[in-house]
């Protein structure tokens, strides 16, 4: 294991165990065992197929659903409720951003429902928009920007309240690939000038290599940790100079294999 | 117009991904000019009808159908300047309270019927009984209570008026996406927040349809209310004058009544553009995608 860092872990899955009750009785069950630790600053990320219980494990990371077994710590106490130390991204950002507001408006709002005080918003606001590269666009509504604009939105309403852990649900799968590079690249960054913890969920191998310090595997549902991989590649990373990396397309194999055996 | 759009910052940037090469100021602008010429045409088609019953009408002698330059001053001396001023303050005052007390309601007991899922499942079959029940039914009933003064045609709008919009709030709730429901606890609402910031700008759409719906009811149940029992009213002028076989009276009653319906309508429409600014704004951009 990379990392036998002194501090506590900033979120702790113990066999955890998720099934959603079916129609008829009994429980189709997304998630079977899954155990595993993420260190503070570290980058985590999670693949596994469709329907392997991704979302449903962000869920139970966020606190927005609760296990049917098994326990979910954040900072050491267990979840109860979403905690003001985390940040949430979802992959549809046309459902997630609020459309009677502006971009501005979002951000204010998560800011508000923290309990922000008023004077200091604005300038909150202009921060987080500034570190997305957003700076101009508070006055526009998200639908009125492109995909890759409107998932930064997300994750500055997502930064605005400073969290500890942020975590992200295929945040990147519904833009197209040039964008998505750009996406990968800005929160790469904005990770570095947060210092936050992240806990990205993926379908896409060569993604999860590029970004990750360890790449958790999901077997195909329901939902076991079937491998941990560290990526020992350096930092910081490139589009074009990393993926050329002979360990780079190593990773890249391995991953690909567990994915497929299948 | 179009420089003020263009002055949105970052609206005029090319929408990647989706529609390179369309964008949003241009679009505000077609959707003016359509709104514009919407307008032009319905406001010739409404000078023409006029224009064709005013000369239509002009050399009419029968007393049942008398000419509309007659209406029309019949209806400046009664309505604008003359004794049935009162009748059109009182019509307007039930109406104006009425409709406020089922409009406020209807968004009240609709979102706390959605938050109270078990009250909601019990009730639901009722609400739709009463929902379908002819309003004007209830008169004889609600005047038995309330008797025949301003009080009962207040009961009666509000009562009639606040089906639409409550079951409309109900179904407009039940009906938000469970991502901004997530979102909404992911940036740590409060369940009273939750509601009044995310649930309901979010099914306002449908609660706007509901309020149009219980405009209209609520001016159908203001005349009814009028001619049933009472003594005042533009309904009931209406009545007393054809009841008096003044005519010109009847028509002028009438005319009122259109141009309340008229400006009640209007009055809706440019308080509904401004509201959903966002949610016309958005639809047209989905389209284009
Ligand atoms: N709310 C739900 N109710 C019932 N079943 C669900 C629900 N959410 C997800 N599932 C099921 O759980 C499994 C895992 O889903 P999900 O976590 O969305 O996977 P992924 O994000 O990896 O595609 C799927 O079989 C899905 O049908
Ligand atoms: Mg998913």
């Amino acid at each position: 294991m990379m990392g036998q860092a002194p501090q506590p872990p900033v979120v702790a899955l113990k066999g955890v165990r998720k099934g959603y009750p079916l129609r008829g009785g009994g429980q189709r069950l997304a998630l079977a065992d899954v155990t595993f630790d993420v260190a503070r600053g570290e980058f985590a990320c999670v693949v596994g197929p469709s329907g392997a219980g991704k979302t449903t494990l962000l869920r139970c990371l966020a606190g927005l659903a609760m296990p049917t077994s098994g326990t979910v710590e954040f900072e050491g106490t267990p979840l109860r409720q979403v905690p003001a130390g985390v940040g949430v991204v979802f992959q549809d950002y046309g459902r997630s951003l609020f459309p009677w507001l502006t971009v501005r408006g979002n951000v204010d709002l998560a800011l508000k429902a923290r309990g922000v005080a008023r004077d200091s918003r604005p300038a909150r606001i202009a921060e987080v928009l500034a570190s997305v590269g957003l700076a101009d666009a508070g006055r526009s509504y998200p639908w009125q920007l492109s995909g890759g604009m409107q998932q930064r939105v997300a994750i500055a309403r997502a930064l605005a309240c400073r969290p500890d852990l942020l975590l992200m649900d295929e945040p990147f799968a519904s833009v197209d690939a040039q964008t998505r590079f750009g996406l990968e690249d800005l929160i790469l960054r904005v990770r570095e000038e947060f210092g936050v913890t992240v806990v990205f969920v993926t379908h896409d191998i060569d993604e999860a290599v590029y970004l990750a310090d360890r790449v958790i595997v999901l077997s195909a549902s329901p939902g076991v940790v079937s491998e941990v991989i560290d990526i020992a590649l350096p930092r910081p990373r490139d589009q074009v100079a990393t993926k050329r990396d002979e360990t780079f397309a190593a990773y890249r194999e391995h991953l690909l294999g567990l994915v497929m055996t299948r | 117009m179009r420089g003020e759009a263009d002055a949105e910052p970052g609206a005029g940037r090319a929408r990647a991904g989706t529609a390179p090469a369309s964008t949003a100021p241009a679009s505000t602008v077609r959707a003016a000019s359509r709104v514009a010429g919407r307008a032009a045409t319905r406001a010739w088609l409404f000078a023409a009808l006029i224009g064709a019953w005013w000369a239509w009408s002009a050399g009419s002698t029968s007393v049942y159908f008398p000419p509309l330059a007659k209406i029309v001053r019949t209806l400046w001396a009664q309505w604008a300047v003359g004794p049935a001023r009162a009748q059109l303050g009182s019509s307007l005052e039930h109406l104006v309270l009425g409709y406020a007390i089922a409009g406020l309601a209807g968004i009240g007991i609709g979102a706390l019927l959605w938050s109270l899922r078990y009250l909601r499942e019990a009730t639901s079959p009722y609400l739709y009984f009463l929902y379908v029940l002819p309003a004007p039914v209830l008169v004889p009933a609600v005047i038995t209570v309330f008797g025949i003064g301003a009080a009962m045609k207040v009961v009666i709008i509000a009562f009639a008026a606040v089906w639409p919009t409550l079951l409309n709030t109900l179904d407009g709730m039940r009906g938000v996406d469970a991502v901004k429901l997530d979102t909404a606890r992911a940036l740590g609402m409060s369940g009273a927040r939750r509601t009044l910031a995310v649930v309901l700008p979010a099914a306002a759409p449908q609660v706007v349809a509901g309020l149009r719906n219980s405009l209209q009811v609520s001016i159908i149940l203001m005349v009814v209310s009028e001619w049933v029992a009472s003594t005042g009213g533009i309904g009931y002028y209406i009545v007393t004058a054809q009841e008096s076989f003044d005519y010109l009276g009847m028509w002028s009653g009438i005319l009122m009544l259109a141009i309340v319906g008229g400006a009640a309508n209007l009055l809706f429409v440019l308080a509904e553009n401004r509201l959903l600014y966002w949610h016309y704004g958005a639809r047209a951009v989905e389209g284009r995608a």
